[in-house]
């Protein structure tokens, strides 16, 4: 122990969920450590530590990341999103209601997760096959719902936004 | 009765939805936990002065800190220390607990704790212990006259935590006379609930008060204990509970709650206490188990006997397990006619995590053996396993056990249903709902979560399937002990108070519905909020399935409650007796004529009573949605009689838009629920597997369940109970086991405890209900949520044992495991 705590902390510059953030913070601290003590963004829930379960997935630059095991001072200059982030005002991300839609949840706890890993899987593929769901959402765990009704979220949300895409098309 | 959507989903798909975890108080301190680095060890010192020293630190606390408050608890057996006192009993106990300003702070502190152990020989498993002249507690906890539903302490100081018989006829006798007998050994292992937000604690002790929140299902027992330990009238204990992330019976009864509340009084502060999984499994896991299955048949292939033994592996501490033992041996033998029955159960202690209730709570232990054996004997006897299940299955209304409530289910048709569903071809890749109304009532099984996605079996060389199915039938250890309060408000909506934890089952959507259907308002006019044993009315726990049945019946008691007060209140406004008044389709009705006692017109009696007159609804008949305009009363008067809203009642009586009625409604063992269970918790599956004979590999190609609920308050939610309990069950056939290496748990993560993924989900998923209104529940509804899990194990493992040829003995059927046993098959092919 140093016992100093201005060696062992660092400034960040990050965009967290749209909003411009400078914030001291000590090494150590993990992304979801930030989020949920520092910056009261709890929707992040942690719960494996050790990146197998995904309750802890927000996007960074886009990207899914293990918040519990990703330091907070390899934020600067990126640009966060958590599952507070995804609705504009009082409109829901499509993503958001399918999982409604499909009763996709249960306890809740691994929703957030689940939810940020879909929005980056139809970020990068709109149109996912059954594989490609399977492939992308086998790295968050659910005890509760026996993950049927998440996949059939998923694919209710990729037809939403498809419909949506079409309809800003037009 | 109706789909509707969730009433927690907004919150939980916006992140909002509240955890305790989640849970801050002000001036709030962190705690880390110093566990015991033994498995069986007297403590010989404690060295924390370089802890106590460090930055951020407040507290160092240990057993002998904690003054005059009680030591250990247990509701059934008081023997868990809140901190270990003089020595530990696992590796992982708790020893010590830093409380400092920050996690990183007590986390770090909790590193420079010293602990001095005096190593005493480790029992971590059941037989050894049993053998062993080493006794893990010294002492017998038992107190004269002391008992938890007529389970009291072993009065003997051995390792044996609970012993327990059920017999009836001479089972050796007809044993010994049987055409055929069959054995089986199985091995359930020690399984880890793994609810995802793991345990947690927030304590806030103050003179005379304490608040706790946390992760319990249970408050009101959790109260109960920290009364006890604090010497707190029950009053003083505030336990609140806010969304749990998961529960399945592993946050039952007490857990971190008393460590927490102590070192709050320790530390003077607010204290969080968090576990990681690590933490978590040491908290608390399920009773492993041997149980060995003899069963007798006669020349027709009908039981005459069966003789089983249950013997627990239940860990350092006994808490639930042995309760948890006794309901295991009521459902070992499961729901056929045997005329000759004795089961013998043993808990037994060892140096291992204790065990305490886990979904299914004791019946998938039993029902592992119980269920394969009948596969077995098939084999043996030559017969199709589902016809000799047939030839053995009680009827509706027979007696499962002596003095209990009659088989409420029809399994037979169950067995049906599930023989139908793994009959039929699967549905098309395209689009395969492969949903199915069930037989009988199900006819109105809601669509959806429809749309589940099916995947096309490839059959490959060096693949074998087999198929299985599996019943059970669960005494539900439902106590009816359950009072709900529904408060109208001046608009005629209503909040419902419940002590009942909302864990992801939906209670909060099921029991709204059910207020909305009784008071003939919208859902959106039902509020259902957390429970917290400051406000919310006593609940006895939320287990055992018991919600929709028993907190349903006292919603509906509650509601009746609140028509009753209705009907008073109109009658005093209207100056009629009350048996004037009625309620009925939504509006208490005001009668006219003259039966009044004063012989008035009605149009005079409706007239008195209120200073600002009274208002005939006009045009209310039978539609409950009549507005009012405005408070003030505008009032008039109709010689017909009048229909009036609840909202009506309320505003005239208070002579204001204000005011509020109360029902209350209370279930105790009476009535309906007089005889117990109040419901048999029913199990009914079939499993198709395809293995793979290169490497072991076990993949689940059909999975059909049978909801057998009486009436779905929310057909969704019911799917949603039996999908989930059903995956847990898969992951206890096929991957979950805690490992001991020595005195310590080799696995405690994520990543070597395996539990099932997205992608180990069955191919082919069929979930019927079966709704034929055989409940004592609400529109005759019976508990969901465990049963579905409870047969699963047993049936993969005859499904696996019917496509290898050798039948599997011990869970899970890993891939090494089942490699091994190909090995062992002599099947040619």
């Amino acid at each position: 122990m140093t016992g100093s705590q201005a060696a062992t902390s660092t400034v960040v510059r990050v965009r967290v969920n749209g909003r411009d953030r400078e914030l001291l913070v000590p090494v150590r601290l993990t992304v979801a450590e930030l989020l949920r003590d520092r910056l009261g963004l709890t929707g992040t829930k942690v719960s494996c530590e050790m990146q197998v379960c995904g309750a802890c997935t927000v996007l960074v630059d886009g990207n899914p990341v293990s918040s519990c095991t990703t330091l907070a001072c390899d934020l600067d200059g990126t640009e966060v999103l958590t599952v507070e982030g995804l609705a504009r005002g009082r409109d829901l991300h499509p993503v958001q209601e399918a999982f409604m839609a499909a009763n996709a949840l249960q306890c809740g706890f691994c929703t957030p997760g689940f939810i940020m890993m879909a929005v980056a899987l139809l970020d990068a593929d709109p149109d996912p096959d059954s594989e490609a769901i399977r492939e992308w959402m086998d790295g968050n765990l659910c005890r509760c719902t026996g993950y049927a009704p998440i996949e059939t979220a998923v694919t209710v949300a990729a037809s939403r936004l498809a419909a949506a895409t079409a309809e800003d098309g037009q | 009765m109706t789909a509707a959507p969730r009433r927690d989903a907004w919150e939980k798909v916006t992140g909002r939805a509240q955890y305790a975890v989640d849970m801050a108080l002000p001036n709030m301190a962190h705690a880390a936990v110093v566990r015991s680095e033994r498995g069986h060890a007297r403590i010989a010192g404690i060295d924390r002065a370089e802890a106590a020293a460090a930055p951020g630190v407040i507290a160092v606390v240990t057993a002998d800190d904690l003054g005059d408050l009680g030591r250990r608890f247990g509701h059934i057996v008081p023997d868990h220390p809140i901190l270990a006192v003089d020595k530990v009993r696992y590796y992982g106990e708790p020893v010590a607990v830093v409380v400092a300003e920050t996690p990183h702070q007590a986390a770090d502190a909790a590193e420079l704790v010293w602990v001095d152990y005096d190593d005493l020989p480790a029992l971590t498993d059941a037989a050894g212990a049993l053998a062993s002249d080493v006794l893990i507690h010294e002492q017998s906890y038992a107190e004269p006259g002391e008992a938890f539903l007529g389970v009291a302490p072993a009065p003997s100081a051995d390792n044996v935590a609970h012993r327990d018989e059920l017999a009836w006829g001479d089972a050796e006798a007809a044993l010994a006379a049987a055409a055929t007998v069959v054995e089986t050994t199985a091995t359930f292992p020690l399984v880890y609930g793994y609810a995802m937000e793991t345990y947690n604690a927030l304590a806030d002790w103050q003179p005379g008060t304490l608040h706790v929140i946390s992760t319990a299902q249970h408050p009101l027992m959790v109260r109960k204990e920290l009364a006890r330990i604090f010497s707190l009238p029950l009053a003083a204990v505030r336990v609140e509970v806010p969304y749990i992330g998961g529960g399945y019976g592993s946050k039952s009864y007490t857990k971190l709650e008393p460590l927490a509340a102590a070192v709050s009084w320790a530390a003077g502060r607010p204290v969080k206490v968090t576990t990681d999984i690590e933490a978590a499994m040491y908290t608390t896991r399920a009773d492993g188990a041997v149980v060995t299955v003899r069963t007798g048949f006669d020349a027709d292939a009908r039981i005459c006997a069966r003789d089983i033994d249950i013997r627990f592996d239940t860990g350092a501490y006994a808490d639930n397990s042995p309760l948890v033992l006794t309901k295991s041996i009521n459902r070992s033998f499961g729901p056929y006619r045997v005329p000759n029955l004795r089961v013998r159960g043993t808990a037994v202690y060892t140096n291992t995590s204790p065990a305490s209730s886990y979904r299914g709570f004791g019946a998938p232990q039993g029902a592992l053996a119980g269920e394969l054996n009948i596969d077995m004997a098939a084999d043996r006897l030559g017969i199709d396993p589902v016809e000799l299940r047939r030839r053995n299955l009680l009827a509706p209304g027979d007696t499962i056990i002596d003095g209990k409530r009659p088989l409420d289910a029809d399994l037979v048709a169950d067995l049906d249903a599930i023989v139908a569903a793994l009959d039929r071809p699967a549905p098309s890749r395209a689009h395969a709902p492969d949903h199915v109304a069930g037989n009988a009532s199900a006819a109105d099984a809601a669509p959806a979560p429809d749309a589940v996605p099916v995947h096309d079996a490839a059959p490959e060389p060096g693949t074998l399937r087999g198929r299985a199915v599996a019943v059970t039938a669960s005494d539900a250890g439902a106590s009816p002990i359950s009072t709900a309060q529904v408060r109208m408000h001046a608009d005629g909506s209503v909040t419902l108070l419940v002590s009942s934890t909302e864990m992801g089952q939906g209670s909060r959507t099921a029991l709204a519905q059910i207020a909305a259907r009784e008071l003939h308002v919208d859902l959106d006019a039902v509020a259902v909020g957390q429970s917290d044993t400051r406000y919310t009315p006593f609940e006895w726990t939320t287990g055992a399935s018991r919600t929709t049945t028993v907190v349903g019946l006292a919603v509906q008691a509650a509601c009746a409650d609140l028509w009753n007060n209705l009907r008073e209140r109109a009658a005093e406004s209207a100056g009629v007796p009350v048996d004037r008044t009625e309620a009925r389709d939504g509006l208490v009705h005001v009668l006219s004529g003259d039966a009044g006692e004063d012989g008035a017109g009605a149009g005079a009696g409706l007239g008195v009573g209120t200073g600002t007159g009274t208002r005939v609804a006009a045009g209310a008949s039978g539609s409950g949605s009549v507005s009012v305009a405005g408070a003030s009363g505008s009032g008039s008067v109709s010689a017909a009689g009048s229909a009036l809203t609840p909202a009506e009642v309320i505003r005239q009586w208070f002579g204001a838009d204000a005011g509020e009625v109360v029902g209350v409604g209370v279930i105790r063992r009476d009535g309906a629920t007089e005889m117990l269970p109040p419901f048999w918790e029913i199990g009914a599956v079939g499993v198709e597997v395809a293995v793979d004979t290169a490497t072991g590999e076990v993949a689940v190609e059909h999975l059909v369940t049978v909801g057998d609920v009486g009436h779905a308050v929310n057909p969704d939610l019911v799917k949603g109970q039996d999908l989930g309990a059903a995956t847990q069950g898969l992951g206890i056939a096929l991957w979950e086991e805690m490992v001991y290496d020595g005195e310590q748990l080799t696995n405690p993560n994520l990543i070597e405890y395996r539990v099932p993924r997205l992608r180990d989900t069955p191919r082919r998923i069929t979930s019927v209900l079966a709704e034929r209104g055989d409940g004592a529940g609400p529109y005759g509804a019976k508990g969901a949520g465990e049963g579905a899990l409870n047969p699963v194990p047993a049936a993969v493992a005859a499904a696996v044992g019917r496509a290898i040829g050798v039948w599997p003995t011990e869970l899970p059927l890993t891939p090494p495991r089942v490699w091994s046993l190909l090995q062992q098959a002599s099947k040619p092919g």
